[in-house]
């Protein structure tokens, strides 16, 4: 992520957060990553208080959709940062 | 039972039948140019959906009744990998789309600095790899024929012959691929048939499951709650998973979605804008979370509900069917269908790409005499190529189903295909991420890991003693206990699967680091490095693949610069004439790219026209491979080229040549012209007088004798001027003709002068005063003596006629200079006019109006003299009078000494 010496050091708030939004874009497989290695922590199969199938798959499949969240809303708000960029380039 | 197999068969067939029609209206489409809806990042998602196969279908829940939640893992790799897009797959799409990339092995060739032994190894890998895949789809669909075919007998032997079931599945399979995939080539291995069919079956899949999903939840569990409570209470109801299979296969089926080659086809090969691929990262978890949604339920409700030993491979159609829900069982049956000929489809199509263009056509090449002369030739070889690569992977395929026997848990046949592809993950992910990644490092790393894979994984799978002894899983081979297959290097007690995925990509990995540390790579190789490290910096923002009418109007401005504008155009108008459209502009179908590339390719070379028509149409860069191409061609035009001007310049420098000789000629003629018109000028003014003046003594009478007298002295003296000038032109033509004959002697320049004063002095008037300087005038010389006494001769009868100063004055002198021996007379008399001075040396040229006797042909001839005589005569202007210069070349004055 390392940018050029010609980058500007201070961005206008919208671009400030528009790079933040990347951020967490390419962030987000690296928490989808630690939550669904979680279950490797649980106890398994004869060992003490085992974690319940209903639960695990609530867990699973809960991850599942709040990573499907978190990917569909950074889309779309890049989506929108980008229509709005290309629109102030293209007004004079 | 058997009129549901033939409704069965009967509906796969109209289904089969139904894709076929939806591929073929795709391919027209895409052919006129309607190929917007085709390429939607819907369809772009959809057609990911060859992820998951009969084996996800069916097995998920085969693997959930055996395994409880492991199953999942087989999805969430790829998920991690789609959320991931920004870190890996935008780069591989940008890659190849840049590097017009056809398949995995052609990435991994390409980077390693176009190596085809790398493009051979992967393609191998790959078959091998994927074999077992394609007899896995075989197994699923024949299975779930053979539950409608009625309950297995005691023996297990169901009422379906399951090879010659196998082999008709296979058959009919190989039959779609060859259809679809085979019907026409094109440069991008894209295939908007096949996709969209795809497409279609990725719908009917997934509604396939859903309706059982819901089935069971709501129709036999009785809703959501009902249902959990009974998973927790089922043999499934505690999480039971081994960790290191948990984690391992996370990891392998991420490496496996991004390895596989009909993954790669999809993701890369087939699409059409990278825009698609933000959309379908988090679209494909979608699809992904749904499909495995309702694995488990089905399998709790499974294994509750069917007799204990059915195969819970097969709930997903036997559940519904045991509920007398037949249509649903039907459906769902279409749904593990759609699943298996979707996967052999792409898969083969996408192994048969890599066959035919790393393995068949390079032999193909090397061993035609005279390599590819038409086009079409090749064409046509690689079609057949390819269709024989396509029987040849289903039959390798079915012979596998048939050697394993179809026994088998599919999750377990599906995870041996995984690990195998996954090696190309380090060679991949190392190259694209790597520079100091080298070929050496690929193919030592790749060729470790597949080794280790087809040991520890492949051959174990058709059991133990079956190909490998039973004695290598006890003691090792030959008794070397660390080798092992199952424990390497004496580590026991791993998973089958883990210690094969471990040890294979941890050594791959290993050896290929250390490989490419320590070789050297080649200057292509490290070019290549380059671009696709940097791809972003050198490859600008994507467009669509697909050329617009837009990208025509480009193509027709540079077809004009390269064929000429009228040439373009009618090119253009022809083309956009075949395919029916009303205007200059064709659709630049491939056909017609195809067909300017050749025209221009004329113009400009081959590598040069493709790189052109590629960088308008394509949105690729051009390759350092394009640019070599380029670089020949242009240096051969340039050698080419300069030939050419050196002939035009000898050309013009002859022309130039034939034009100077053309205007001496016409010049000659010209002189010829004026000198006949002086010449009978200067004849007829003596012949007039001497006609007139003999009329008058003959006819007149009474002439006095004085009068006579004086007549016939008139007729006298003009017959004199008239045999003068006779004599002279007589003198000056032969002397021009070169014909004179010199007499050389020896004299004195001095008594040649002092012979020609005395001869003029005895004619002349006596007016004119000579003065001679004697400086260097004693000096012996060897010439033609009486010619060079002519000149000076003539020289001095001019003076005394022209001169007209009040006392003519002639100053004579000699003067030597280094080469030359120059003989100066000055007169004192008018200068001769600028104008005049260029003329007086021609014949009959008088300066001025001076009258006199003589012709004009004295200069002239003292210049013909002068010139035999190896020197010169010059009139050099003075600010009064004249002075003519008559030089002499030294040698003759040196040569009498």
């Amino acid at each position: 992520m390392a940018r050029g010496p010609s980058s500007p050091v201070f961005l206008e708030r919208r671009s400030y957060r528009r790079r933040r939004m990347q951020d967490a874009q390419r962030l987000l497989p690296v928490l989808g990553l630690v939550l669904w290695m979680v279950p490797v922590l649980w106890p398994s199969g004869d060992e003490a208080a085992p974690v319940r199938m209903s639960d695990a798959i609530y867990y699973v499949f809960g991850v599942w959709c709040v990573l499907i969240g978190l990917s569909a809303w950074l889309w779309r708000g890049l989506q929108r940062g980008e229509d709005a960029l290309s629109e102030a380039a293209r007004d004079p | 039972m058997t009129a549901t197999l033939n409704l069965l068969v009967g509906v796969s067939l109209i289904y089969v039948a139904f894709l076929f029609a939806v591929a073929f209206a795709a391919e027209r489409a895409a052919v006129r140019g309607r190929s917007g809806w085709l390429r939607t990042p819907l369809v772009y998602t959809l057609s990911l959906s060859i992820y998951c196969t009969a084996w996800t279908f069916y097995g998920a829940v085969g693997y959930a009744a055996r395994s409880g939640m492991e199953y999942v893992t087989i999805y969430l790799g790829p998920s991690l990998v789609m959320i991931g897009w920004w870190w890996v797959l935008r780069k591989l799409v940008r890659i190849g789309r840049s590097q017009r990339v056809t398949s995995v092995a052609d990435l991994i060739s390409a980077r390693y600095g176009k190596s085809n032994t790398l493009a051979i190894v992967v393609t191998i890998m790959a078959v091998v790899g994927v074999t077992p895949y394609i007899a896995l789809q075989l197994q699923s669909v024949t299975l779930a024929l053979s539950i409608f075919s009625g309950p297995a007998d005691v023996d297990g032997n169901a009422g379906l012959n399951m090879q010659s079931a196998g082999f008709w599945v296979a058959a009919g399979l190989a039959l779609f691929t060859v259809l679809f995939g085979t019907r026409n080539l094109n440069a991008n291995e894209r295939h908007d048939g096949v996709v969209i069919a795809i497409a279609v079956e990725a719908v009917v899949k997934l509604v396939a499951l859903i309706a059982v999903g819901v089935f069971v939840v709501w129709g036999i569990a009785g809703g959501i709650g009902p249902m959990m409570a009974q998973i927790d209470a089922s043999d499934l109801g505690t999480w039971q998973v081994d960790r290191s299979r948990w984690a391992a296969l996370t990891v392998l089926s991420a490496a496996a979605f991004l390895c596989l080659p009909r993954m790669f086809q999809v993701l890369v090969v087939e699409n059409d804008d990278e825009r698609h691929v933000q959309i379908a990262s988090w679209a494909f978890p979608v699809y992904l979370m749904l499909m495995s949604l309702f694995v488990v339920p089905i399998a709790v409700v499974g294994l509750d509900l069917l007799p204990a030993g059915s195969n819970p491979d097969l709930f997903v159609v036997s559940v519904p069917l045991a509920q007398g829900q037949t249509g649903l069982a039907v459906l769902s049956f279409l749904g593990g269908f759609s699943s298996a000929t979707s996967m052999v489809i792409v898969a083969t199509l996408a192994l048969s790409t890599m066959v035919s263009n790393h393995v068949v056509m390079p032999i193909y090449l090397s061993v035609k005499p005279g390599g590819a002369s038409k086009s079409g030739d090749v064409r046509n070889v690689i079609l057949r190529a390819r269709r024989l690569s396509i029987l040849l992977i289903i039959a390798l395929g079915y012979l596998y189903y048939v050697l394993s026997g179809g026994s088998g848990a599919l999750a377990a046949i599906g995870l041996i295909s995984f690990a195998g592809v996954a090696q190309f993950l380090p060679a991949m992910l190392g190259g694209i991420f790597w520079r100091g990644a080298t070929r050496v490092g690929a193919l030592s790393g790749l060729c470790l890991g597949f080794a280790i894979w087809v040991y520890a994984s492949l051959l174990p799978s058709f059991g133990q003693g079956a190909v490998l002894p039973a004695s290598f899983f006890e003691v090792g081979p030959w008794g070397i206990g660390w080798l092992r297959p199952y424990a390497f290097f004496g580590i026991e007690g791993m998973d089958p699967t883990v210690h094969a995925v471990f040890w294979s990509l941890l050594l791959n990995t290993s050896v290929f680091v250390v490989g490419s540390l320590l070789s050297f790579p080649k200057p292509l190789e490290r070019l290549q490095g380059a671009q696709f490290v940097n791809v972003f910096d050198h490859s600008g923002q994507a467009r669509g693949w697909h050329a617009s009418v837009a990208a025509s109007e480009d193509l027709m401005i540079m077809a004009q610069r390269i064929l000429g504008a009228a040439e373009a155009q009618a090119l253009f108008r022809a083309a956009a004439l075949e395919q029916g459209m009303t205007g200059h502009l064709p659709e630049p179908n491939p056909a017609f790219l195809e067909r300017l590339e050749r025209e221009l390719s004329a113009s400009v070379g081959t590598a040069t026209a493709h790189a052109m028509v590629s960088q308008m149409v394509g949105a690729a860069s051009v390759s350092v491979e394009d640019l070599l191409a380029v670089a020949d061609e242009s240096a051969q035009m340039l050698e080419y080229s300069s030939q050419l001007e050196a002939k035009s310049t000898e050309l013009s420098r002859t022309a130039g040549q034939l034009r100077e000789a053309n205007d001496k000629l016409t010049q000659l003629s010209v002189q010829k012209d004026a000198f006949l018109g002086q010449i009978s000028h200067e004849l007829r003014t003596p012949m007039t007088s001497i006609r007139a003046f003999s009329e008058i003594l003959r006819d007149a009478e009474g002439l006095s004798v004085a009068e006579k007298t004086k007549y016939a002295s008139i007729i006298h003296v003009e017959a004199i001027r008239l045999t003068r000038l006779l004599d002279d032109l007589l003198d000056l033509s032969v002397m021009e003709n070169g014909q004179v004959s010199l007499n050389s002697a020896t004299g004195r320049l001095e008594a040649v002068l002092d012979h020609a004063l005395i001869t003029t002095q005895a004619s002349g008037d006596g007016r004119l005063r000579i003065v001679r300087h004697k400086t260097a005038a004693d000096t012996a010389l060897t010439t033609d003596m009486d010619r060079l006494g002519q000149v000076f001769i003539n020289l001095i009868t001019n003076a005394q006629k022209y001169c007209r100063a009040e006392a003519p004055q002639l100053e004579i002198s000699v003067r030597a200079e280094p080469h030359t021996l120059a003989v100066e007379f000055r007169d004192n008399g008018t200068p001769i006019p600028d104008a005049a001075r260029a003329l007086i040396f021609e014949k009959f040229a008088r300066a001025a109006e001076v009258e006199g006797s003589g012709a004009g042909l004295g200069l002239a001839i003292c210049r013909e003299i002068m010139a035999r005589l190896g020197g010169d005569i010059s009139h050099v202007p003075q600010a009064s009078g004249n002075l003519f210069v008559v030089k002499l070349p030294r040698e003759a004055a040196l040569a009498a000494q």
